[in-house]
């Protein structure tokens, strides 16, 4: 076959983890935002606001590890051997906030107040996790041959800790402007005048991880300041300022469409991680290995990415038929039964 | 902790997470099915009662689903964490499959999950149907992915083996694989049988208590007809996929058996016994000649091959997988005579109130789930020492974490899941024990204004009860 299996494939992986990024990420956000809304209606108005589709959203956490593991077997266990600890925190995270979406209308009066605070604090967990994660592979892992070199504390580092603040951030402000999208009223309101300052934050995250990730890696640093990439690469800084601007007009005007501060968040999401790929090409774990490195049998990806190729769209296509069936603001106390 | 192996400690937080895993969607996979056949029985029929159920179980449901959900995401990174080698060797072939599953199964339950749970009033009625026979067929083919590449593990075929690597050469021969229609037909009876004992136990509760409603009737009614036709077909079943690893995996049944020699010019069947892995041999054993041959090779004489063909560093442990194998055989036939039972009683029309079969219903809620266990360790104690049967090592496939890493990661699942899921457990029973009146959510046959301003989930709050 003419296909380049592992780029395929690479970007099949790619597509998954972003959409789980963006996807579970607004409804990570919601428990993130839980401490700001003590109100019990409100807070059941915003769970209403994902319930039904966050299960879907989780699904492509499971489609990268499952992908991982068909594609770059050997990545997915170097991977999940190197950050052993932060993904069991994390699965631990999401536990318990998977749970509390049942739980929390189905626990006694007491113990509800319980699982209030085990959606928010799993989700914090999970958030953070996740950008230690993120933080700890930029940096690089120990490989000898096929697998994982190092401790099981090599992830943490001053930079992998702050990438899990900054996924905070992301997390919180993609979900503050999903319920700008979804709610209206009080709740509406109190969640454009949080966006303001999370987009605040997370541009300052984006732009200290911008300065940061050269200074450790001085491949990094020849990728995007060197000519003649410099030029073209600096579209993507002059993007997030564009979209960055828009995004604070729009949740500054109540009249405009409530959908824009939610878009340009995304738009936000999209071009992070469109430059750390740029930082990482070719690599799949920098600094060594790369994904023809890591690649699976042709026999295996070739199977794999049949099934890929075929069912994607149709998952897509039934994915956005569930987001349409609910569409519209979801109101105080209002029942899908 | 206790002297355990980092091996040992990886293989029981394996075994203890998957165990407290495979609970979840043997029932998603029974209920999701029985949802879709009320949903379609009320449009069919256009009896309320059908509804009433539909809406009943869907909540309970729900609890279910959630958990079977972040219980199995725990599993596709635990191959990674815990079990690299055999992933970076076997994931070529595991990890496809699993992608498939995700693929065609998991996107289509929890894409139309939302519809069928929270969508009554915002679909039709057909499309609703719709939605819930997508997440039933979802489980389904779930079922089908996992099980192929369980079976694949028992049963090797359609690979090489380069530098130590799995390739996959012919992926037909994989997916159809020789013990994959047998493993399939077992599990997805054992996931119906489990419901429909649950269902039962449930109405038989309700009946107990006098409630003899005309939904908790028909509960009981259609549990028990499940059983009766089900029970039968799948100790067939059973006795097929035992003759399947017999011609494949013949150290198993020997271990299952305790069978240690051929000195004898039969097979006896070993009905009690402890095997003793040192000694090699059953001890206290009480044994009936030529049942052990007749059942295995169909003939009065026959034999199989025994543990002691079989190298000692190859041998499963016989301790334990004879026990297993004895606990689910023995729940199988008691699931047998409760359908028996419950069809005299339903003949003399008793099958309302004849106390001791509702009372036996009851006490047989959880043994189908506890017979899907007791065979899931029977079939994969029974592979050891292999993770792919004669092709990998387990002492092989797995990562290498320390000791202390390993204690703490199982302490920190225990104390999580022994909370979190016993809680789930707990509130789906309190939601079982209320009548189905009371959870049927009739909400959408009020007016918008005189609806309860309460939060909606797929269950009321049971304060609101």
């Amino acid at each position: 076959m003419g296909i380049d299996l592992p780029l395929v494939w690479a970007i099949i992986i790619a597509f998954g983890v972003l959409m789980y990024v963006v996807m579970d990420g607004f409804d990570l956000g919601i428990g993130l935002l839980f401490p700001f809304i003590p109100d019990r209606t409100e807070r059941d108005t915003m769970i209403n606001t994902i319930a039904p589709v966050w299960d879907g959203n989780e699904t492509w956490l499971a489609l990268g590890g499952a992908g991982l593991m068909a594609a770059f077997p050997i990545v997915y266990s170097v991977v999940l051997s190197a950050f052993y600890i932060p993904l069991l925190l994390m699965l631990g995270g999401l536990i318990f906030r998977g749970v509390a979406f049942e739980f929390r209308f189905k626990a006694d009066e007491a113990h509800r107040p319980f699982w209030d605070k085990a959606f928010a604090g799993g989700s914090i967990l999970a958030t953070l996790c996740q950008g230690w994660v993120l933080g700890g592979l930029i940096n690089g892992l120990q490989v000898t041959g096929p697998s994982y070199d190092g401790g099981a504390f090599d992830w943490v580092s001053p930079f992998s800790l702050f990438t899990g603040v900054a996924l905070l951030a992301a997390y919180a402000l993609l979900g503050a402007t999903w319920l700008i999208f979804k709610t209206e009223g009080a709740l509406h309101d109190r969640m454009r005048t949080l966006a303001k300052p999370l987009t605040l934050a997370l541009l300052a995250c984006i732009a200290i991880v911008s300065i940061w990730t050269p200074l450790l890696h001085q491949a990094i640093a020849d990728r995007w300041f060197t000519m003649p990439n410099m030029a073209i690469l600096a579209a993507v800084p002059l993007l997030v300022i564009a979209i960055a601007f828009v995004l604070l007009r729009s949740v500054g005007n109540a009249q405009g469409n409530h959908a824009v501060p939610f878009l340009m968040s995304l738009g936000l999401m999209l071009l992070g991680y469109v430059g750390l790929g740029i930082s990482l090409w070719p690599n799949i774990i920098p600094p060594a290995l790369s994904l023809r490195d890591a690649a699976a049998p042709p026999e295996s990806m070739g199977f794999a990415l049949v099934g890929a190729l075929f069912v994607i769209p149709f998952i897509l296509i039934y994915t956005a038929w569930a987001y349409y069936v609910f569409r519209g603001k979801v109101r105080h106390g209002e029942g899908y039964h | 902790m206790f002297g355990l192996s980092a091996l040992e400690l990886a293989r029981i937080q394996f075994g203890f997470t998957v165990s407290f895993h495979i609970i979840f969607p043997a029932i998603t996979i029974g209920l999701a099915s029985y949802m879709t056949f009320l949903e379609a029985l009320w449009l069919w029929k256009k009896d309320p009662v059908y509804l009433q159920l539909c809406r009943y179980w869907s909540q309970i449901f729900a609890v279910n689903f959630a958990m079977g959900v972040v219980s199995g995401l725990v599993m596709a990174y635990e191959f990674g964490t815990n079990w690299s080698y055999f992933s970076a060797r076997a994931g070529t072939v595991t990890g496809p499959l699993l992608t498939y599953e995700v693929l065609t199964a998991f996107f289509l339950e929890a894409g139309f999950l939302g519809v069928a749970l929270f969508g009554w009033d915002k679909v039709g009625k057909g499309l609703h149907l719709f939605a819930t026979a997508m997440v039933a067929l979802g489980t389904l083919i779930s079922a089908t992915w996992i099980l192929v590449s369980n079976s694949w593990m028992q049963t090797p075929v359609g690979y090489r083996i380069v530098d130590g690597r799995v390739i996959p050469v012919d992926w037909l021969q994989i997916v159809f694989n020789p013990s994959v229609p047998y493993r399939f037909t077992h599990m997805v009876l054992a996931a119906f049988l489990a419901t429909a004992l649950f269902v039962g136990a449930t109405a038989a509760w309700h009946l107990l208590r006098g409630e003899r409603t005309p939904a908790v009737k028909r509960m009981m009614s259609m549990a028990m007809w499940m059983i009766l036709i089900v029970a039968p077909i799948q100790i067939e079943a059973g006795d097929q996929h035992g003759l399947n690893t017999l011609e494949h995996q013949p150290a198993k049944i020997a271990a299952i058996e305790g069978h240690w020699d051929n000195d004898e010019d039969q097979v006896p069947l070993i009905l009690f016994g402890l095997p003793d892995m040192a000694a090699e041999k059953t001890r206290y054993q009480i044994a009936v000649p030529h049942v052990g041959s007749l059942i295995l090779t169909h003939s009065w004489n026959g034999k199989i091959p025994a543990l002691k063909d079989f190298p000692a560093e190859d041998r499963p442990n016989s301790t334990i997988v004879f026990w297993t194998f004895r606990v689910m055989v023995g729940l199988g036939v008691a699931m047998l005579l409760l359908g028996v039972v419950a069809a005299f009683a339903r003949w003399r029309g008793r099958l309302y109130d004849f106390r001791p079969l509702l009372t036996f219903a009851l006490v047989m809620g959880p043994a189908g789930l506890i017979a899907i266990l007791a065979g899931w360790f029977t079939t994969e104690i029974g592979r050891q020492p292999w993770v792919v049967y004669g092709v990998l090592r387990t002492r092989d496939a797995v990562s290498n974490h320390s000791v202390p890493v390993l204690t703490a990661s199982l302490l920190t699942f225990v104390v999580l899941y022994v909370c979190i899921f016993g809680t789930g457990v707990l509130y789906m029973l309190r939601l079982a024990t209320k009548p189905p009146e009371a959870l049927s959510g009739h909400d959408h046959d009020l007016r918008p204004d005189e609806r309860p301003a309460r939060p909606m989930s797929a269950a009321p709050n049971l304060g609101d009860l």
